[in-house]
């Protein structure tokens, strides 16, 4: 890999991370608990790494590995995104039934 | 082909960041969620793209399967939602440590290991198989699977540290050599026990903590994936996902006044045996459920201060109708949340929200705190610690320090206990004794019941 393209992850890695700690900081308290089975399920975006091993079938092993790891994270995507959004819906303003 | 694939990846990207950004406000929170799911649908897609996938048959097995157990785990009851989110990072992980396995056996034989795409394997793999074990059993210990007291032994430690400084000296030298491959499995074995060493001596009331912390490492292990891929949008959501673990995991500390390094290497089962019986038998007023009613009739201000006890009594029906009673009445009800009050950060929140409690009356204990001295009656429900006064002036308690809600500034306190038993919790609670409290006794669900009930029968004849 060239050099740069080395730091250009590494500067990457820094502006999300600054970005992340600023937006997180502003997320009301009332949903840290939605809050945290959102970013797991953001962070399953890991399955676009498995879904490339599990596909491109370079030897069986591989193959295995990708395939359980494309379970893995669908799990969480399906599970977390849809638990977020079944906890978001209880939060219900005054008056509103 | 590659640049519409690269397209997707920076839209998704960005509607990750919109998606935690509308996280701000239960207003637009729901909206986060479809913002999500677009980015994620299109980061998908734009990896279905790509030329080298050359079969799609195990990619769609594997949907089916996730799907499968993802639905089920997406329904389980709210009192179980940090089980379920320890499990999945104990996926998160999992995944993580198997892409970089993976990898490393394709890249071997091709001769495609430079140092640096070793050094992000070797990192990968750690975190990623640590955090599963970890978050295994953190999950076990909440569901009581495991059992959740601390566990500890001599030299805990030291043989911790060593193994994971064992395992990140094998990951050193296979940068150095990548072609010793007896290294790798050591490396996975190591990061295996230690996920399982690093949770096993900490207790359960230190959990919201450590689900933060390991929320934070499934994150880095996403961004470690990044590098080892060279995937930017792995890199941004990783590193989304770990500051987002990071800010909650100082949250609890700081809610516990306890630091990273305590929380992980202090036991702190072990240090309530400290508390003494420093403080007098004094007597205590007992109240039954109308006395409570009466007091909360001629109250102008109520603050209820629900601890997880709420939750275990499935009291929080309950709760909600006494809000509501009391609201009819024009009396001004709030909920003061201190942020441990649950199994993991927010939890009592969203518990509260499924009985109904609109969250404008969910108030947090820095936002409460000044205004208690204006607070007619504070009902105390299944919490102890985050309202006993001694962490505030008794230096030799165990709690000393920690930031707690305040009821005992508040005219009168009524707090609901099943007996007067102390020893149990190991911190005598001078609240319970003090001049203004009144002891509610009994199960928090049927007191709470009986109080409402009372209520109800008042206004039914009084007005």
């Amino acid at each position: 890999m060239h050099p740069i393209d080395f730091w250009s992850m590494i500067f990457v890695f820094m502006l999300a991370t600054f970005v992340g700690i600023d937006v997180i900081r502003n997320v009301s308290r009332l949903l840290h608990t939605p809050l945290m089975s959102l970013t797991n399920a953001i962070s399953a975006i890991a399955v676009v790494g498995s879904i490339i091993i599990a596909g491109e079938q370079k030897t069986t092993f591989s193959t295995v590995l990708g395939t359980i790891a494309v379970a893995a994270s669908v799990t969480n995507i399906v599970s977390g995104f849809l638990i977020t959004d079944r906890m978001l819906k209880m939060f219900r303003q005054p008056g509103s039934k | 082909m590659e640049s519409l694939t690269q397209l997707a990846y920076l839209v998704a990207a960005a509607l990750f960041v919109f998606s935690l950004r509308w996280m701000s406000h239960p207003k637009t929170a729901r909206r986060g969620v479809a913002a999500g799911v677009g980015g994620m649908s299109l980061a998908v897609f734009g990896t279905l793209l790509h030329p080298e996938i050359i079969a799609y048959h195990w990619i769609a097995i594997a949907v089916v399967i996730g799907t499968a157990i993802g639905i089920p785990l997406s329904r389980v009851a709210l009192t179980a939602v940090p089980q379920r989110t320890a499990l999945s990072h104990a996926f998160g992980g999992l995944a993580a440590g198997l892409v970089g396995t993976a990898k490393y056996m394709i890249w071997l034989p091709e001769g495609e290991l430079t140092a640096f795409r070793m050094g992000a394997i070797s990192v990968e793999v750690i975190l990623g198989f640590l955090t599963f074990t970890g978050s295994l059993m953190a999950a076990g210990k909440l569901q009581e699977l495991i059992p959740t007291r601390p566990i500890t032994y001599r030299g805990q430690n030291v043989i911790n540290l060593s193994l994971l400084a064992i395992a990140v000296l094998a990951g050193v030298w296979l940068v150095i050599d990548p072609s010793r491959s007896f290294l790798f499995p050591v490396l996975i074995t190591l990061s295996l026990i230690f996920g399982v060493l690093l949770i096993i001596p900490i207790g359960g009331a230190d959990m919201p903590t450590v689900i933060s912390l390991l929320n934070a490492y499934a994150g880095l292990a996403a961004v470690a994936m990044g590098f080892v891929l060279e995937n930017k949008v792995l890199i941004i959501a990783g590193a989304l996902d770990g500051s987002s673990g990071l800010i909650l995991s100082i949250i609890m500390c700081r809610a516990m006044n306890r630091s990273f390094t305590n929380v992980l290497f202090g036991a702190f089962g072990q240090v309530q045996a400290s508390a003494k019986g420093a403080v007098e038998q004094k007597p205590v007023k007992s109240a039954t459920a109308q006395d409570v009613a009466d007091l909360l009739e001629m109250a102008r201000e109520v603050v209820i201060v629900p601890g997880y006890g709420l939750a275990v009594a499935q009291a929080q029906h309950r709760a909600f109708e006494l809000y509501e009673q009391l609201q009819k009445r024009g009396i001004r009800c709030r909920f003061a949340i201190h942020p441990v009050a649950g199994r993991m950060p927010g939890h009592m929140n969203v518990l509260l929200a499924e009985a109904n409690v609109p969250y404008e009356a969910l108030v947090e204990m820095d936002e409460i705190n000044p205004d208690l001295s204006q607070v007619d009656v504070a009902i105390v429900v299944g919490a102890n610690d985050v309202v006993n006064p001694a962490a505030r002036h008794d230096e030799s308690s165990p709690i000393y320090g920690m930031p707690i809600i305040d009821v005992d500034k508040c005219k009168t306190v009524v707090a609901n206990k099943r007996t007067m038993n102390p020893g149990f919790a190991g911190i005598d609670n001078e609240l319970y004794t003090a001049d203004n409290t009144l002891m509610l006794f009994g199960d928090a669900k049927a007191a709470l019941g009986e109080v409402v009930k009372a209520l109800a029968g008042d206004s039914g004849m009084g007005h």
